[in-house]
């Protein structure tokens, strides 16, 4: 079937997503900073910040990884 | 639900109608108006109208204030404000060749309606784990979701049909996910979507008649996440738009830069002398969809491309609706 590898890509890319969500629940959601005050809301929204975006360069990285088994055969650039 | 049932039944009649009796008198004027452009793919390579955005646009607003008639909410005023400023960002660039920066930027700013009318929840929803809260960050959320939106369709606009056959599949996925999670106003929203897009597919499907244009492509793209936005399905709408997503990610991981696809030498796919596309073996070229498409193997119809692209969406769309089943149920 045409383009039969890239479902699988697109399915992969999914469960990525749906265990990028549950990282980000269990790990990002009870960041919480007391101690600061007014400051509190702007530091925790920075860690989160931090997390999110180390999350999502692995997620690109994984994705490439993937990407790569997957076409390795097909597209050879 | 009575009122609900008869604007859902309205409101994308309207829509569809709208475009439908109009495309057909832009397709004229733009034609008297030498505002053609050439299709490479087609034997002869005939000249097509373009932008076919004024007709989209139009669906859209008239479509919406019908809804508003029937439900005066701020969130389908916000809606309707950030994809009329996309469809102006896509117009500057239909008219004027800007460079590949100004598209994200610009559309980035078109998000300010929302954030500015605070049609949004800043909580994030994702499947089993339920949501996480990100007050901050989610403002960058919206701006970076309506900038990727907008521009992964006008990304997958490369072939007859591809970007409005598209967004037919993906905005259903989208309005049936949002019945399932009750959002009636926003799904009747989606659903002139939906209709917009299908009653321009008519004109816009192999051979074109007209093409989106970047005014088209971004209106259709940037009206999709205000939509996931307000309606507060960001996750599952990015999952819907799996190989527009793809495309964008496997063009950028190729080229390791934002840049204009027009501003790229090495094409990805070639003619062959019967006008079927192959892919190239050109290592400077981009790595596209259409491209891992034709990759190993033979050459096919532009036509043909387009119903694989339409096969993989619909993949996407039901991987999308499972998600928001997915979302009433918790681990």
């Amino acid at each position: 079937m045409i383009g039969s590898s890239i479902f699988v890509f697109i399915f992969a890319m999914w469960i990525l997503i749906i265990i990028g969500g549950g990282i980000a629940v269990l790990i990002l959601a009870p960041i919480s900073i007391t101690d600061y005050g007014e400051l509190n809301l702007i530091i925790s929204s920075g860690i989160k910040a931090v997390i999110s975006i180390a999350l999502v360069i692995s997620w690109i990285f994984i994705l490439s990884k993937v990407k790569n088994w997957i076409f390795r055969t097909t597209l050879k650039v | 639900m009575e009122q609900q049932i008869i604007a859902a039944i309205i409101v994308p009649a309207t829509a569809f109608f709208t475009v439908f009796l109009i495309t057909p008198f832009l397709i004229k004027a733009l034609e008297n108006r030498n505002s053609t452009v050439k299709d490479y793919h087609r034997k002869g390579g005939a000249m097509i109208a373009r932008p076919g955005g004024p007709s989209l646009i139009a669906g859209i607003i008239i479509s919406g204030i019908v809804l508003y008639s029937f439900f005066p909410m701020m969130e389908i005023t916000a809606i309707l404000i950030t994809t009329s400023l996309a469809f102006f960002v896509g117009l500057v660039d239909d008219k004027k060749i800007m460079s590949g920066w100004f598209k994200p930027l610009a559309l980035a700013a078109t998000a300010i309606p929302i954030l500015v009318l605070g049609v949004y929840d800043s909580d994030l929803a994702f499947p089993l784990f339920g949501e996480v809260k990100i007050p901050l960050l989610y403002i960058a959320v919206v701006v970076i979701m309506i900038s990727i939106t907008g521009n992964t369709i006008n990304s997958i606009d490369v072939l007859n049909g591809v970007a409005s056959g598209f967004m037919v599949i993906a905005a259903t996925a989208l309005t049936i996910s949002l019945i399932i999670l009750q959002k009636y106003e926003i799904a009747i929203l989606s659903l002139s979507l939906v209709f917009v897009s299908l009653a321009f597919y008519k004109y816009h499907k192999f051979p074109s008649t007209i093409f989106p244009g970047d005014s088209g492509a971004l209106t259709l793209g940037v009206m999709y996440g205000a939509i996931a936005i307000v309606g507060e399905v960001e996750v599952i709408a990015a999952v819907a738009l799996g190989p527009a997503i793809i495309n964008s990610f496997l063009f950028l991981s190729s080229m390791k830069r934002i840049v204009e696809h027009r501003e790229i030498k090495a094409k990805p796919i070639t003619l062959t002398e019967d006008f079927m596309l192959k892919a190239t073996s050109d290592r400077d070229a981009s790595v596209t969809l259409v491209r891992l498409i034709l990759a190993g193997g033979k050459p096919l119809s532009e036509k043909k491309i387009g119903f694989v692209i339409f096969r993989l969406t619909i993949f996407s769309g039901i991987l999308s609706i499972i998600t928001a089943l997915m979302m009433g149920v918790s681990l």
